[in-house]
């Protein structure tokens, strides 16, 4: 089953902006999904129509076959959503939050109350329960966020750039948090400005860009496009030389270099020149944001075709 | 089982009344204490000292003669700064946001901040019956009329309110109205004086003046005396709590204010 299917969505705002432009995209239930796109490309655009914050002008939207136009009750009780800011009564109780919103979705008291103790508990907010939201930490709030998502069960979970502002610890926590419950069932689509988050979590993938949606294949599918790939290699001494017999790279600092290699190349060649040319490596790591060259290229293509 | 869709209206409905009414008790020296203060202010002024001096009103003393119209004052003046206020910060900070994405139809958006409201009102007009007690006897003619008149105003106005502050894009804009708008009809609707004392011209000028109707029948169930019908004060505010309600449903609709 499809946990959300849009189809021909447009979105033009009055001052003419055409922030969609018939934007179709399917997701099946139970993935872990990232839209991509750099800043103003139309992903916040899209989860505000699917999440009822924007109108849309055109096109349709589907969560769990309901469509939202037809019974909006139904389709946005499957829907929880962890937006890009902070939107929180800055007086309220952190408590308080997550019940009313769990009251919002038609779950009584009785039941709101155990659901928002297991999760402040499981988010780490235990002990700033009765605090107003407003006194929280910037990542205490993220996690909020995500609680008050969750509060009532939803089968689909939408985050905006959940880990914006986070620290790397708290943001491998939230990782392996929404790890477990996309595992438990829970439908996850993620935009990000991380890309590593996203190549880390997520197994299927779409990239919009200028309100139209330019790759939406799996992760795999994707980083196996890349021909060529990154290491960066730290040497015992300065390097001296400027060429290594036709070896792609570039020094990054006198004692660090970054190689590019052919995809199916053989590192023993790389290894065999660096040796002839007396190079010590000490240590070796493979570049992290492949996803970041493939984003980039991708980008840059459209911008090119426009 | 899972809850019928009733039985989740009722729930979400009852979490944002009480969410409303936590918060207007929360911060209550904001909310309660000063229509207390002012309204005692206009008992010992106008009532006691002045009123002292001007004697009889329509058979009773002056200060029995402003009692109702002062509780029906501070009623309004609060349900409709309760709604507006709390609705435009909703706005403000975003947080509306959690209502628009839940699965809370529109009319039950407006039916819990007008509830909201209407409480606030209510509150602050059992809070001045209680000090005006420590300045008059106030007898009660027809309890139905002044119960139903008082919350139906209430009604009214926190509905005003809500249409304030969907519009309102700053806090400004939530203080125009009651200052430019809603003051001077409440002071020229018959809270301090009958219009029997207005020259005739006056007098029709004032019978345009919806708070005039409420006033008056709302000070018929006291004391039993009205510048006005009765009926006619109980047609004209259901009229406007359904045009009214037709209104802001349709901006709700629209999303005006609160959706791109």
């Amino acid at each position: 089953m499809k946990a959300l299917s849009i189809n021909k969505l447009s979105k033009t705002y009055r001052n003419g902006v055409q922030a969609l432009k018939a934007v179709s995209l399917d997701i099946q239930q139970g993935d872990f999904f990232a839209l991509l796109g750099p800043n103003g490309a139309g992903k916040t655009t899209t989860i505000g129509i699917v999440t009822s914050l924007v109108t849309k002008t055109a096109g349709s939207v589907k969560v769990f076959d309901t469509d939202l136009d037809d019974d909006p009750e139904q389709a946005k009780s499957y829907i929880g959503l962890v937006p890009q800011e902070f939107n929180f009564n800055g007086f309220e109780q952190v408590k308080h939050i997550l019940i009313t919103q769990a009251g919002y979705y038609g779950m009584p008291a009785h039941e709101a109350e155990p659901r928002a103790d297991e999760l402040l508990k499981q988010l780490g907010l235990w002990e700033k329960r009765h605090s107003p939201s407003r006194s929280l930490s910037g990542g205490m709030k993220r996690r909020l966020m995500i609680a008050r998502a969750l509060v009532h069960n939803p089968k689909l979970l939408i985050l905006d750039e959940p880990t914006a502002g986070v620290d790397i610890e708290l943001r491998r926590s939230m990782w392996t948090f929404l790890r477990k419950i996309n595992a438990a069932g829970t439908t996850i689509i993620l935009t990000t400005h991380y890309l590593e988050e996203a190549e880390s979590l997520c197994r299927n993938i779409a990239i919009i860009d200028k309100g139209e949606i330019i790759e939406n294949t799996d992760m795999k599918s994707l980083l196996n496009r890349l021909d060529k790939e990154a290491f960066i290699l730290d040497l015992k001494y300065p390097l001296l030389n400027n060429d290594l017999d036709g070896l792609d790279f570039e020094r990054l600092d006198d004692t660090t270099i970054e190689v590019e290699i052919s995809r199916g190349e053989s590192l023993n060649s790389m290894f065999e020149i660096l040796s002839r040319h007396g190079v010590e490596v000490v240590s070796m790591k493979n570049k992290a944001n492949r996803l970041e060259e493939l984003f980039l290229n991708l980008v840059e293509t459209s911008e090119q075709s426009a | 089982m899972n809850p019928s869709r009733h039985q989740r209206h009722w729930v979400a409905l009852s979490t944002l009344v009480t969410r409303e009414v936590r918060r207007f008790f929360r911060i209550w020296p904001q909310t309660l204490l000063p229509p207390a203060i002012t309204m005692t202010l206009y008992f010992i002024i106008f009532g006691n000292l002045i009123g002292s001096r001007i004697g009889e009103m329509g058979g009773f003393t002056y200060m029995e003669y402003i009692v109702p119209g002062i509780i029906m004052m501070a009623v309004i003046n609060n349900a409709y700064a309760n709604v507006a206020s709390s609705f435009f910060s909703a706005k403000f900070q975003n947080h509306v946001e959690e209502l628009i994405v839940a699965p809370v139809p529109n009319y039950l958006i407006l039916a819990g901040y007008v509830a909201g409201g209407t409480a606030r009102g209510l509150c602050v007009g059992i809070i001045v019956t209680i000090v005006s007690l420590f300045f008059t006897r106030l007898p009660i003619e027809h309890i139905f009329i002044t119960i139903s008149m008082v919350v139906l105003s209430a009604v009214l106005f926190a509905i005003g309110g809500f249409i304030n502050a969907v519009y309102a894009r700053s806090f400004d804009e939530i203080s125009i109205i009651p200052t430019f708008i809603l003051t001077p009809l409440t002071y020229l609707g018959g809270v301090f004086y009958s219009i029997s004392l207005l020259p005739e011209f006056w007098q029709n000028v004032s019978l345009l003046n919806p708070i005039l109707y409420m006033v008056n029948a709302f000070r018929f169930g006291m004391l039993g005396v009205s510048d006005i019908p009765v009926v006619a004060a109980f047609s004209i505010i259901l009229l406007f709590i359904g045009g009214l309600t037709a209104f802001a449903l349709y901006l709700l609709h629209k999303g005006t204010g609160l959706r791109n």
